[in-house]
């Protein structure tokens, strides 16, 4: 299977199974156009010259040379087998299914101090009532990570809310039991934190520094699109109380020796800042350079929801930012933006790719009740509950359940060109607004699949920019 | 090639072959965490 897209100037194009991307002139594109049917699949045969069929259309356009030399080299790429390659994934698409424990999101507090009219957690509570977790809940996860992970190494505990610094002592503790036990179990724990930013301070920053080996900074951006939706619960913003705090924790990160250097500000995108591009320069502007910002994902009847109606918007929006991200690169004064960062040569094997989402699987969330589910999407849902860390219980089924749910196993993503960076979507979204974890929630998959070709086109840009 | 510039090391192939040891960091693909592609992650082996 290929997928072929023009973008800013480039044709591009991707050899779904073997991983290739290839940029091609328009000879090249057009004979691809008529070699492949709608899915991108190799519809004749490809004989040691071009078809006769194919290559009267192409005279219209083009000399018998140009066409010839054309198709000798497409010949080439196809038998060294990267154009239309062979699918023979499937077979490994059961690996890795019983996997070890290994990553947690530990719930430190169901209680937040902001409103944010988005917030897929209920302002914090998840239905549940406002709670904090305890220091002996907390140290029981842990317990129940070091059980459950088996011969893993890599540990990755992420403190989540609500607002997880409303209960930092616990934060501390959880993370002073966990280091205290690394020896002894031969474990590296790695944790992280997502933060609304309103309770920083001196002291919970040189934690997080020290202790984290990334940091989640919340705020959508613009002030008056970050007050909008991110107001206290006081009705008001946040942007002032936070900024500061963050550039603080910036420039204090990675500044130690032995200190952690990762993080990102990470905003929410919704219905009124289509424009949010904007957002994101204005983040650099405040000093950041690690910058995500994100398409909400709500109920269609939001108000503030992307429904089918914004995508075409939305995909300029994503487009004009991946042209002055390139700008940017020109001039020296590039940053990274999340959602365009892509390896091309040394991502993740195929098997990993096989299964992006780990919930339920190898991954895990654990409520202030210390219940577990499969992810912090589904904190709340009753029926997914699969264990409880106080009798270190889990419900092997519903973990087999996710652990088979690959990108062979649901139908869309199987002939979906993206499968191998997407991994096959966010199985809470499915179930939520698809209504099957092995569904696809189609208004994520057409803004994965456009930030994915604005990636793309990024590297082939930058690939003539080191040629220059 | 005159007509085809090929940008990477197709090796998504040999990565099958190799890989799977599960050291590498679990991911979320949704926009409410960290959310990214994939193809990002770094590989630990
Ligand atoms: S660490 Fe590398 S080889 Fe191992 S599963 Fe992750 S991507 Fe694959
Ligand atoms: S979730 Fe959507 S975009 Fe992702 S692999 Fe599946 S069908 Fe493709
Ligand atoms: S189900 Fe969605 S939110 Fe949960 S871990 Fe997977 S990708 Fe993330």
């Amino acid at each position: 299977m290929i997928h072929q897209y023009s973008l800013n100037g480039y044709q591009i194009v991707l050899d779904v199974h073997s991983g290739a991307i290839h940029i091609v002139d328009q000879v090249v594109y057009d004979l691809l156009k008529l070699l492949s049917d709608e899915k991108g699949e190799l519809k004749v045969e490809m004989t040691p010259v071009c078809p006769e069929e194919i290559k009267a259309q192409l005279l219209k356009s083009y000399s018998e040379e140009e066409i010839k030399d054309a198709y000798d080299e497409v010949l080439e790429l196809y038998q060294g087998e990267v154009l239309y390659s062979k699918d023979d994934y499937e077979q490994y698409a059961n690996m890795m299914v019983a996997s070890p424990i290994k990553a947690m999101c530990l719930h430190i507090a169901h209680d937040c101090n902001l409103r944010c009219k988005y917030c897929f957690a209920s302002t914090g509570d998840f239905g549940g009532g406002r709670k904090l977790l305890s220091a002996e809940t907390g140290k029981k996860a842990i317990d129940f990570l070091l059980k459950y992970s088996k011969g893993r190494k890599n540990l990755e505990l992420d403190f989540f809310g609500g607002e997880p610094l409303m209960n930092f002592d616990v934060v501390k503790e959880v993370v002073n039991y966990a280091r205290s036990k690394e020896k002894e179990y031969n474990k590296n724990f790695r944790f992280t934190i997502t933060t609304n930013g309103v309770l920083l301070d001196d002291d919970k920053i040189d934690f997080i520094n020290k202790e984290m080996s990334n940091v989640v900074l919340s705020i959508d951006g613009r002030k008056e699109i970050n007050d909008q939706l991110r107001p206290a619960v006081n009705g008001k913003g946040s942007y002032d109380v936070i900024v500061p705090k963050y550039q603080k924790l910036v420039a204090n990160r990675g500044k130690n020796p032995g200190d952690y250097d990762q993080y990102y500000v990470r905003g929410t995108f919704t219905k009124h800042n289509l424009d949010f591009s904007k957002d994101v320069f204005h983040l650099n502007e405040l000093g950041f350079d690690q910058i995500s910002v994100e398409p909400v994902v709500s109920p269609e009847y939001a108000e503030y929801a992307i429904t089918e109606k914004e995508l075409p918007r939305i995909f300029e929006e994503y487009e004009t930012l991946a042209k002055q991200l390139i700008q940017r690169k020109k001039e020296g004064t590039g940053f990274n933006f999340f959602h365009f960062m892509i390896d091309l040569d040394q991502g993740p094997c195929a098997i990993k790719r096989l299964r992006g989402c780990g919930c339920g699987n190898e991954y895990v969330a654990v409520t202030p009740d210390g219940d577990v589910y499969p992810c912090h999407q589904f904190v709340g849902m009753e029926d997914w509950k699969m264990g409880s860390v106080e009798d270190l219980s889990v419900d092997f089924k519903k973990k087999d359940y996710f652990a088979k749910a690959n990108v062979y196993a649901k139908e869309d993503c199987k002939t979906c060109w993206a499968k191998f960076y997407c991994s096959g979507g966010c199985n809470a979204n499915n179930l939520q607004y698809a209504g099957d974890v092995l569904k696809s929630h189609k208004i994520s998959c057409e803004l994965e699949k456009k930030r994915l070709e604005c990636a793309i086109m990024i590297k082939a840009a930058l690939a003539d920019l080191d040629e220059e | 090639m005159k007509h085809v510039k090929t940008l990477n090391n197709a090796n998504l192939k040999k990565s099958a072959a190799t890989g799977g040891c599960g050291e590498c960091q679990a991911s979320c693909q949704s926009a409410c965490k960290t959310s990214c592609t994939v193809a990002n992650q770094k590989c630990e082996k």
